[in-house]
């Protein structure tokens, strides 16, 4: 059903989702809620459980650790990954510094959900990859 | 603007805090959707008549879902009185009824048969052009519904009716019926044709959950869960994981072409069609103002005191509070969509409104120390915002060390995480869908937040001992700083 053509159309370009046929977007598309945060809004919360994973559709998001801005997401990158995947409260805020569309399925669904799609979990799992490539990068 | 639930409810919340404002609706008289629908004429809500308490207590309505809220004894708890006793479901008849007694009994004064029809702005002000003239405010809250029926763009679902267009039910006599969306309203309607249909058929791309299984409002509700049995013991009940490609015109009935997540297709003939599809929000002009909206629903995106997120003094009540999620905890949203959540949003709204709009100071009554870990546990047992909007409205109390303690009322839980000022303690009831709800102290020292939940309860009871040992360890780093009362 071609209910949320938009948001299926703006999928379709993001790497996570690379290996998707239609239907299968449009499964995604359904599986997800859609959430708008205003400008200065706080996604994730440091340290506040219960939270989950987002995928931002349209503008972008600061992560602030201990109130210090460290990074800026842009549409089709994710976050909340690593706190829904690990069951622990998240260790930086999201805040969206423009406003901010994103996809949101909670912490719940999403072992099921990547089991369900081998594929987006490989196509995660690089995205770990490379965060983890960078960190150790920034460390060394 | 408007007048079903939120906006009568809203409407009283000002006028007991001396706030003028007119309320304007196009309906002939109060009850918004509910004067029509849901189209088999009984609510989803409940409203339990025999509970162990007196029905003019606040606590009484947690167990009320449909009555609104008044200051008075008089005019609380007017549903249970309505009620024929049959179901513990109100019929839509006596929900419309309810509505109507609380607009006549508290006084509320709606200027009926007013058509809204575009908005601009003035400096400050709004100007809405109505069939009854021109109003001007500096604030307009809209509680119009989420009421306008949508259909996605689906080839051919334009030709068929929508669950707003529903025939009477014996006019489906033994007929196969293809009825587009598996959410409440495409298995109410099911429910209702089981008698009627000769096959039924509901399709849509998700998986139906359960309110059973969510241990929430997302899902469908058990009162419209025998079709779904039916489906499972392969009673002729088919229920369809699928997109809906087309719909097709064929002879005097259709053919509904669909196809699955592996790419299958089938095609199955239909005499009638429905599209259970949902609503959309009946915004008019207000998004070329500059209303953002999102998602299916088309809903404005909010503050948490629902406030449009990109043009200020525009407000929402009623069921569009669903659009300020919240923190949606464990992905479980608030029950703002309903009754009895949003009538609790209207209440604080009026007060914020009154605080930030019309200069009225909110009067915070003190608490004793020895008084505060007590009322705490009774809030989170008792106090009925908590429980209608879990992880949404809090109930929080300053601790400063300067003025006291003060219990500053119920708080959008997210305005009160993202708002650094002072020592304080927010309480809640939360869920996370898999038990029993359960308490949680949000302390906040030194301008950070420290989440405490409790463990939960089988009798659902947070007042006793134990609760109240871990609740005194937990605020003692506050407790201590803050100032003895006067």
């Amino acid at each position: 059903m071609a209910v949320r053509d938009d948001v299926v159309n703006t999928i379709a370009a993001f790497s996570l989702f690379a290996d998707l046929t239609g239907p299968q977007l449009e499964e995604v598309a359904h599986l997800f809620d859609e959430s708008f945060f205003g400008q200065g809004e706080r996604i994730l919360r440091q340290g506040v459980t219960g939270s989950g994973f987002y995928i931002i559709l349209e503008g972008t998001a600061g992560i602030r650790v201990d109130n210090v801005d460290r990074s800026v997401l842009k549409a089709g990158d994710y976050f909340g990954e690593i706190s829904c995947l690990l069951g622990e409260v998240p260790v930086s805020d999201i805040v969206a510094e423009t406003p901010l569309r994103c996809l949101v399925l909670a912490a719940t669904q999403l072992e099921g959900f990547l089991t369900k799609h081998p594929r987006i979990m490989y196509r995660l799992l690089q995205g770990e990859a490379r965060k983890l490539k960078n960190t150790t990068k920034w460390l060394s | 603007m408007g007048s079903g639930p939120g906006g009568l409810q809203l409407s009283y919340s000002l006028s007991r805090l001396g706030i003028d404002h007119a309320v304007i609706s196009d309906d002939p008289a109060p009850g918004g959707m509910f004067r029509r629908w849901p189209v088999f004429q009984r609510m989803l809500s409940w409203t339990k008549p025999f509970t162990g308490v007196e029905r003019h207590e606040r606590a009484y309505e947690r167990f009320d879902w449909n009555s609104l809220l008044a200051d008075e004894a008089s005019n609380r708890a007017v549903m249970p009185a309505l009620m024929d006793g049959t179901s513990y479901f109100p019929s839509r008849p006596e929900m419309q009824k309810g509505l109507e007694t609380f607009a006549t009994q508290t006084g509320i004064r709606v200027r009926h048969g007013t058509r809204w029809e575009s908005t601009r702005q003035e400096g400050d002000d709004f100007v809405l052009t109505t069939s009854d003239g021109e109003y001007r405010a500096p604030v307009v809250v809209f509680a119009v519904g989420v009421a306008q029926p949508y259909r996605p763009p689906i080839p051919g679902l334009d030709q068929v009716p929508h669950y707003g267009d529903f025939r009477p039910v014996e006019t489906y006599k033994d007929k196969r019926i293809f009825i587009v969306g598996k959410q409440n309203s495409g298995f109410e309607i099911a429910t209702g044709l089981l008698p009627w249909a000769r096959q039924l058929v509901l399709a849509s791309p998700s998986p139906t959950k359960l309110s059973v299984n969510t241990h929430t409002l997302v899902g469908v509700r058990a009162r419209y869960v025998q079709p779904y049995e039916d489906a499972a013991l392969a009673g002729g009940v088919v229920i369809l994981d699928t997109t809906i490609e087309e719909v097709k015109k064929d002879g005097a009935g259709y053919l509904v072409r669909t196809r699955n997540a592996a790419g299958e297709e089938l095609s199955v003939p239909a005499d009638d069609v429905i599209a259970a599809t949902g609503f959309v929000t009946p915004l008019r002009d207000l998004p070329e103002l500059g209303v953002k909206t999102f998602g299916q629903s088309r809903l404005p995106a909010q503050t948490p005191f629902w406030e449009s997120s990109t043009l200020q003094g525009i407000f929402f009540a009623g069921t569009i509070t669903q659009g300020a999620a919240g923190l949606k905890k464990h992905g479980i949203p608030s029950n703002s969509g309903a009754v009895q959540g949003y009538r609790y949003n209207a209440r604080v709204l009026a007060r914020h409104l009154a605080e930030t709009k019309f200069g009225i100071p909110a009067t915070p009554e003190r608490l004793d120390a020895a008084a505060l870990l007590p009322y705490l546990l009774e809030q989170v047992s008792r106090g009925p915002e908590l429980w209608h909007q879990r992880a949404y409205l809090a109930r929080v109390i300053n601790l400063d060390r300067d003025s006291g303690i003060t219990n500053e009322g119920i708080v959008p839980l997210q305005s009160f995480l993202d708002s650094a000022e002072g020592d304080a303690v927010a309480a809640t009831l939360e869920s996370n869908g898999q038990g029993n709800p359960y308490p949680v102290f949000y302390v906040r020292k030194d301008g950070s937040v420290a989440e405490h939940p409790l463990a939960p309860h089988p009798l659902l009871d947070f007042t006793g001992r134990d609760y109240q040992d871990e609740l005194r360890a937990r605020l003692e780093p506050v407790l201590s700083r803050a100032a003895s009362p006067a």
